[in-house]
């Protein structure tokens, strides 16, 4: 019956809904309405509804198998790379319909960073260039202002700068995780997702990663999906509690963990399930 | 205590067993090399190199216009033959989902284990019939199709084996699936790929029963690739089911050129290939 709901012809143009831009209010981001996921015949969300702040880190909390991380991939549409992946309802991103733009221009504005490290086998220097020569930078000093600002942001520039044509591989696994963010900033996006970035590191790593996602807030909004609740907890404006593939409770970060709304979020947080 | 030491009498003698195969193995690969080296190396000389074969009955010559004329064919061979295959095999790696692509896997396998003979009466009837002559074209066609599955196959094997998260990172950064494929999966996966290239152009240049009826063999030098052309595994076979000692030698000495040829090919595509280094 979700069949029917076929997701691009809902979304109305920005102007066709004057109503949503009331004075004073902030437009969100992303706004995601009734979004529902099916692998195959088996649902993975359910009617999903989240406005995403921009300038904000907004935090996916929940069990694994939740959804979150598939919630992740539609935003900007990666779950495409899985056969029998099918999506009904609307993601707007500065309220244009992200389900319908062409799909390298949505990923261009939205960027991600993975789970695991995933440098190309290439050299750093041509690991952070990929995104601007894919999409036709090819002047080379244009490329190197890029790559040297990008390494910057993502807090690794001090540790790379004299090897940048070395092997992306030779980096420890926090630094290449690293690159991977330097990666996904260079082209510049508006929304950065990372999907459990820090689950393959060890502290140390992890700490680093948290403090240069807290600081691309600045130009950047930032969704992170997590494992681990103090991380959340850490860096997070907003945070979110998915459970069986329903967003069960969103609010402010603080609110979450200190003042629940629901007995589910409270039970996850308190380490009864999960 | 008895069950004991059956199970180490077991053990010692398996270990025993597996170690005499493998020695085996390496023993009759060895037997042949030497077999090579000390039949083929006494008659190698300038002359087989720069001479044609000389008519039987006299001694000497050399072998001059077969190393080219394999050299040819191969070559023929390899540029019809690796575009198709390894761009069919990007095909069956990223594309391949359904009927269409197990009917082409399905189908490569088979052609695989196809007698090469067969190649050659395919190439027979498709380009000597026509051309009514019997040509280096001929060859590098039947070759060719003996070189199409197996690149296709090894070249899919290999892509699969790059992991989909540098895909999805590729894809994340707004590239599309071909330059994805162009500029991630294909280089991460140029070393396997080329290697799988280069074993199938070193059993296709060893080839003699798909040339016997396409390329046919040839005393002189061939004025074009239109022509009958000689190769060294045809010179191979002719020489060694002749009657005279000295043809015997020379055919030896084919079969060791040929080796060479093939381990030359083997270890500069490797050292070009080295690994580790970030590919620009």
């Amino acid at each position: 019956m979700m069949g029917t709901l076929q997701n691009s012809t809902i979304a109305g143009p920005p102007a066709a809904n004057p109503g949503a831009a009331a004075p004073g209010r902030v437009e969100p981001k992303l706004k995601i309405s009734r979004l529902n996921f099916f692998y195959g015949a088996y649902q993975a969300l359910h009617g999903v509804e989240l406005e995403i702040a921009a300038n904000r880190i907004t935090a996916l909390i929940g069990p694994s198998g939740c959804g979150k991380s598939t919630f992740l991939r539609v935003l900007n549409r990666m779950h495409e790379t899985v056969r029998g992946a099918r999506v009904a309802g609307e993601v707007l991103l500065d309220n244009e319909d992200a389900l319908a733009m062409d799909v390298s221009r949505l990923r261009r504005r939205v960027g991600m960073v993975f789970q695991k490290p995933n440098p190309f086998p290439k050299s750093i220097f041509d690991n952070v260039a990929y995104g601007l020569r894919v999409n036709g930078t090819r002047n080379s000093a244009r490329l190197k202002e890029a790559v040297e600002h990008s390494l910057k942001r993502a807090a690794l520039w001090e540790e790379v700068k004299d090897k940048l044509h070395k092997s992306a591989y030779d980096l420890s696994g926090g630094q290449q995780q690293r690159l991977c963010i330097a990666r996904g900033l260079a082209v510049d996006p508006e929304v950065l997702l990372l999907d459990e970035p820090s689950s393959a590191l060890d502290p140390i790593a992890t700490a680093k990663i948290e403090e240069l996602v807290f600081h691309l807030k600045d130009n950047c909004t930032i969704v992170i999906v997590t494992h681990n609740m103090q991380q959340a907890a850490r860096i997070a404006d907003e945070t979110g509690f998915f459970l069986l593939g329903k967003l069960i409770e969103f609010d402010k970060t603080e609110t979450i963990f200190k003042n629940p709304a629901k007995k589910e979020t409270e039970d996850y947080i308190t380490g009864r399930f999960g | 205590m008895t069950q004991h030491r059956w199970r180490n009498f077991i053990n010692a003698l398996m270990f025993g067993v597996t170690a005499a195969c493998a020695l085996a193995t390496v023993l009759v690969l060895f037997w042949i090399l030497g077999f090579l080296l000390w039949n083929g190396g006494k008659s190698l000389n300038l002359a087989f190199f720069t001479q044609l074969p000389k008519p039987p009955g006299e001694t000497g010559g050399g072998m001059a216009n077969a190393i080219v004329g394999s050299v040819q064919i191969v070559l023929i061979a390899s540029i019809i033959g690796i575009p198709i295959g390894f761009l069919g095999g990007i095909y069956l790696a990223e594309f391949g989902r359904g009927a269409f692509p197990f009917l082409v896997r399905y189908t490569a396998d088979l052609l695989n284990g196809v007698p090469s003979i067969v190649m050659g009466l395919f190439a027979y009837a498709i380009v000597v019939r026509p051309m009514h002559q019997f040509s280096a074209l001929a060859g590098g066609v039947a070759l060719s199709v003996i070189l199409i599955p197996t690149t296709i196959r090894t070249t899919e094997q290999f892509l699969r084996a790059v992991p989909q998260t540098l895909r999805e990172g590729a894809l994340a950064l707004g590239a599309n699936k071909w330059k994805t494929i162009a500029t991630v999966v294909v280089p991460a996966a140029v070393r396997g790929v080329a290697t799988g290239m280069i074993l199938g152009i070193a059993r296709i240049a060893g080839e003699s029963a798909p040339l016997l009826f396409t390329s046919f063999g040839n005393d002189y030098w061939s004025r074009s690739l239109g022509q009958p052309t000689s190769a060294l595994p045809l010179m191979i076979y002719k020489y060694a089911i002749s009657p005279y000692a000295d043809w015997h030698r020379q055919a030896w000495a084919a079969g060791l050129v040929l080796l060479v040829l093939m381990l030359l090919l083997n270890i500069s595509a490797r050292l070009v290939l080295s690994p580790g280094a970030p590919r620009n």
